[in-house]
């Protein structure tokens, strides 16, 4: 095995995010994410002071399954930092068909790259291909398991739009079972005091116990509070995170339309919460959100997107040590 | 009743469930060592009716990490001058490297076997363990 350059952060906390890798949400801590927000706001603000900050830099983005918005974020920010880009966004067109491993691929690509974005379909693939990478390794998502830049996206939003991410009430309605963003998101939040939660899905589809317990492992006092009805999680929210009801989550089509419709945010809906909410969505939606919801002054889930590429500006300059 | 001598300096197992001692064995990797080594099938025992047990003269050095997972019920007895100096009840490892297999077929070691297993301890009373990899739980 090789020794990597870069770290998986394991309660330690490393002095820099320069050589690191990003595996997990929680890899970083609170104070990192700080400062990574930091950057983010003045990227966002300046973009031009930054537009050859990757200069002379390669990113090779490895998806070994389909993926539009993370792809395309990572490769605008790391063009807008002014580096360069390898794709392989079809696995069947490269050596992974002909049997190569994941490992080999990796100390390959890692040879041409100063950084390696990968997707994949197994759960726990970045953290095996991160103990192989000479270079940072981020993880763009690895099967239902973790999808850290997600996370990193939804918390400079809400901090964009908030101002703070200490003393808020989430409401994550939807898919709270299979939903790989709400779990990251949940844990991260805790991480912060006064978090509370509330949860609003179908029975099939509540937030496993397990990541409850995690959760509780980072803080004890954070509060859940679960329902099966929008209108009442409504009430007192700082944020709402809807989910999409995953299709491929189903084995019959007959259980995934009977929960499909479960949740619909409306304008009618929206009146019942507070003005200043923030209606936050991964994307892509399919019918949990009504198109006429996207004229309201609280709905940001487009502004998230963007406010992800920034933010994955900020990652990529601070894990290539030129920002 | 079959004897083997006392030794002066090593290391005994001791109590290992009767029909183990030899997955044991293998799993030290006793097979290879320079030193002598017994391995005891079915003694008798007042406690257990039949035990397995290994006697390892010379070494006081080897990696017993794994013990608690091969057996619960296992005493290390290690012998100085022909004394047992300290008995030890091998409490779970923190980390187990390649033992435990993971039954998630989602998990990215079910196709990329070259890479060992890793499975972190998060419940020392519950036996609970987790991938390192996909944080699937399994119990041991």
């Amino acid at each position: 095995m090789v020794k990597c350059r870069g770290m998986i952060w394991e309660g330690k906390k490393a002095p820099t995010l320069e050589g690191r890798h990003f595996i997990d949400a929680l890899d970083f801590s609170p104070a990192e994410y700080d400062a990574l927000f930091s950057l983010a706001e003045r990227i966002k603000s300046a973009p031009a002071e930054f537009s050859s900050a990757c200069s002379g830099k390669v990113m090779a983005t490895l998806f070994y399954e389909p993926s539009t918005r993370t792809r395309l974020s990572f490769e605008a920010a790391m063009l807008r930092l002014g580096g360069k880009v390898l794709t392989v966004a079809d696995p069947r067109t490269s050596s992974v068909a002909k049997g190569e491993s994941l490992a080999d691929t990796i100390r390959t690509v890692g040879n041409y790259a100063d950084l390696i974005v990968l997707r994949h379909p197994k759960e726990g693939a970045a953290k095996l291909a991160a103990l192989y990478s000479p270079v940072p390794l981020i993880n763009g998502g690895d099967g239902a398991r973790e999808h850290p830049t997600q996370t990193l996206t939804d918390l400079f939003t809400i901090v964009t739009y908030k101002g703070r991410l200490e003393n808020i009430t989430v409401a994550f309605c939807g898919d709270l079972r299979y939903g790989r963003t709400v779990h990251s998101l949940i844990k991260a939040l805790a991480r912060y005091p006064g978090t509370r939660f509330i949860l609003i899905s179908p029975e099939e589809l509540r937030l496993p116990d397990h990541v409850k317990e995690e959760v509780l492992a980072l803080r004890k006092d954070v509060e859940f509070h679960e329902t099966t009805r929008m209108e009442e999680g409504l009430e007192g929210a700082d944020v709402l995170y809807m989910t999409r009801i995953q299709k491929e989550r189903f084995f019959n089509e007959e259980d995934y339309l009977k929960l499909r419709d479960a949740y619909v945010l409306t304008s009618e809906k929206l009146k019942l919460a507070e003005e200043d909410l923030i209606v936050m969505h991964p994307l892509p939606r399919v019918t949990e959100i009504s198109y006429e919801v996207d004229e309201d002054k609280r709905a940001v889930y487009f502004q998230q997107a963007r406010l992800g590429m920034f933010v994955r500006m900020a990652l990529i300059a601070r894990l290539l040590g030129v920002a | 009743m079959l004897k083997v001598d006392r030794i002066q300096v090593g290391i005994v197992l001791d109590h290992i469930r009767a029909g183990n001692g030899l997955r044991i064995f293998e799993e030290l990797g006793l097979a290879g060592r320079e030193y002598p080594v017994a391995l005891l099938m079915n003694v008798p025992s007042t406690k257990m009716g039949r035990k397995d047990m290994i006697k390892v003269s010379g070494a006081l050095d080897l990696d017993l990490t794994k013990l608690a997972l091969l057996d619960a019920g296992i005493t290390v007895n290690y012998i100085e001058g022909g004394q047992v100096v300290r008995k030890v009840k091998p409490g779970l490892p923190e980390r187990v490297v390649g033992l435990i297999r993971c039954k998630n077929p989602r998990c990215i070691t079910s196709t990329e076997s070259y890479s060992p297993s890793i499975f972190i301890l998060v419940d020392r009373e519950e036996k609970r363990y987790k991938c390192f990899y996909c944080g699937e739980y399994v119990r041991v």
